[in-house]
């Protein structure tokens, strides 16, 4: 306990050196720029505090509960499909080659479709990331499942499991890490795609917050949207951190 | 008895079949201590994994007690090569395992696993992951957990290669203990021609073909005696299953 409560000190230090590094830098290039357009950090900062309050929060929220939904969504349906495709070679040889083909092709694309079917409002939008995050989780698990030993499956037949109980016992804990590992990487896909269809025909989320901040040429309030922004990926990074913690602490034994 | 008759058993590799089982015939009586030696890759694990139901014979039968294997059977445990304990569960997980996957209710097993675990000298790393143990404790894991099932047999493949020679020593010596105590009927994979003679009711030298064949079978009735392995007749048992090894060496150079 302990260790982990030092642990936890450590990276809370660590992240608190990042942030003034990046405020730091941040300072030297409005001073050496002298651009309006690149508000000071404290400029910034104040802008945040000052319109959390009153909508900027609001965006936020919104935002979040976008991003969150969506990954759960993915990962509800990804995951699940993923561990069959492993390890059912009949189902797979069915579904893989559905999967290579529509995997590759940017989601993007069918933004106008997607708008056209579900509307301008939070549905479209959590169907896109959806969409985007469920190929990233399907892949990986899939490849995951199929990396497990063979020996280990029989380990648990040889001690009673049935089919259900591999998947239980065997091929979800093996591949949770690779999952978690996954999940990170579509953060940080999720989240531009969030920015991108927020940033037109709708009006709430940070992305449209940023826009049109732009647009109302108020570059303090636009990095105001800007900080927001990290601080949201920030915070599903530590909430994916504190489930590998917790899920896959037998991964992390040599670090320490 | 154990009953294996008449069993084929082929792998399909890359671009050819491969025979390792050819009308193969083997019989085990209760309460044996079965040996299985032989060069790497004459079918020792394949033999194993016949026993255990987790592969079926291409042709054949298998009989335990009378009874045909037709897939894993509950009282039969297998510690597999290597692959046995699950690097996502502690000692105490790993070991209750078995019992969970046969929805035994935590107020059952708790009272058995901790018994085994202590029994096995595991208390002190029984919230340890499999990764966080010597080579000596992984393998007092993988028998804890096979002997929570309360098996009437008992397999094993190579549990003990990978350790130093006392930490070996010992096992080997509790690993009699267990057969003594309980009768059970066990199988036993090593490359150690001592391990096999200090371990064997009965030693089967395999060697590598295509099919694998038997080419020896050495009674032992002296195992488990105390002190055997200062013996002569250890010595000479030791002596012949080497011979056997080698000349099966010889015809395969032969060859
Ligand atoms: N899954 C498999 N697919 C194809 N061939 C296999 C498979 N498993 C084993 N074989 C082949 O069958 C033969 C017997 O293998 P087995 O694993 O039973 O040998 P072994 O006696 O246990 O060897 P070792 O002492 O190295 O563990 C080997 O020639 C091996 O190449
Ligand atoms: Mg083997």
């Amino acid at each position: 306990m302990n260790l982990r409560s030092r642990i936890f000190r450590g990276k809370f230090w660590g992240y608190l050196g990042a942030a003034l590094f990046l405020v730091v830098l941040w300072q030297y290039a409005a001073w050496s720029l002298k651009n309006p357009l690149l508000p000071t950090p404290k400029a910034a900062i104040l802008a945040t505090a000052r319109l959390f309050e009153a909508d900027l929060g609001r965006h936020f929220w919104v935002s979040t509960y976008r991003v969150v939904l969506s990954t759960l969504t993915a990962l509800l349906v990804g995951l699940p499909l993923g561990l069959i495709m492993g390890f059912e070679r009949s189902i797979d040889r069915f579904l893989a080659p559905l999967v290579y083909i529509t995997y590759p092709i940017p989601k993007i694309v069918f933004l106008p479709l997607i708008l056209l079917f579900l509307g301008l409002g939070d549905a479209s939008k959590i169907f896109l990331i959806t969409f985007i995050v469920f190929f990233q989780i399907l892949v990986t698990t899939r490849d995951a499942v199929r990396r497990v030993q063979s020996e280990t499956i029989s380990s648990l037949r040889s001690l009673g499991g049935n089919r259900a109980q591999v998947y239980r016992y065997v091929l979800l804990p093996a591949s949770l890490p690779d999952v978690l590992t996954s999940l990170r990487l579509s953060m940080g896909t999720a989240i531009a795609v969030l920015f991108f269809a927020e940033s037109f025909a709708t009006t709430e989320g940070l992305g449209y917050f940023i826009m049109d901040s732009w647009s109302r040429a108020a570059p303090d309030e636009m990095f105001a949207g800007i900080i927001m922004m990290a601080l949201l990926g920030v915070g599903l990074f530590i909430v994916v951190d504190f489930f590998d913690n917790i899920l896959c602490r037998w991964q992390h034994l040599k670090g320490n | 008895m154990i009953e294996v008759s008449h069993c084929d058993l082929s792998y399909n590799q890359a671009k050819s079949q491969v025979k390792v089982y050819d009308n193969f015939n083997l019989k085990i009586e209760q309460g044996e201590s079965l040996v299985l030696i032989g060069p790497s890759g004459c079918g020792k694990s394949t033999l194993l994994y016949l026993l255990s139901g987790l592969m079926p014979p291409t042709g054949g039968e298998i009989q335990i007690w009378g009874e045909p294997v037709k897939g894993t059977r509950q009282k039969t445990a297998f510690i597999l090569q290597e692959y046995g304990l699950f690097p996502w569960l502690n000692v105490e997980q790993n070991v209750s395992l078995g019992l969970r996957v046969r929805h035994m209710t935590k107020g059952k097993y708790q009272l058995l696993v901790e018994d085994m675990i202590q029994k096995m000298g595991l208390g002190e790393v029984k919230h340890n992951f499999p990764s966080q143990l010597s080579g000596g404790q992984r393998q007092r894991v993988a028998l804890a957990r096979a002997l929570t099932l309360q098996p009437d047999l008992l397999l094993m493949d190579e549990p003990l290669s990978a350790l130093d020679a006392l930490t070996r020593e010992r096992l080997q010596t509790l690993l009699l203990e267990i057969w003594q105590e309980q009768k059970l009927t066990t199988v036993l994979v090593t490359h150690s021609i001592e391990e096999a003679v200090f371990l064997g009711s009965r030693i089967l030298v395999l060697l590598d073909g295509r099919p694998t064949q038997v080419v020896g079978e050495i009674l032992n009735p002296l195992v488990g005696q105390r002190g055997y392995r200062q013996t002569e007749e250890f010595f000479q048992k030791t002596s012949y299953v080497r011979s056997l090894l080698e000349r099966g060496g010889l015809d395969e150079s032969a060859k």
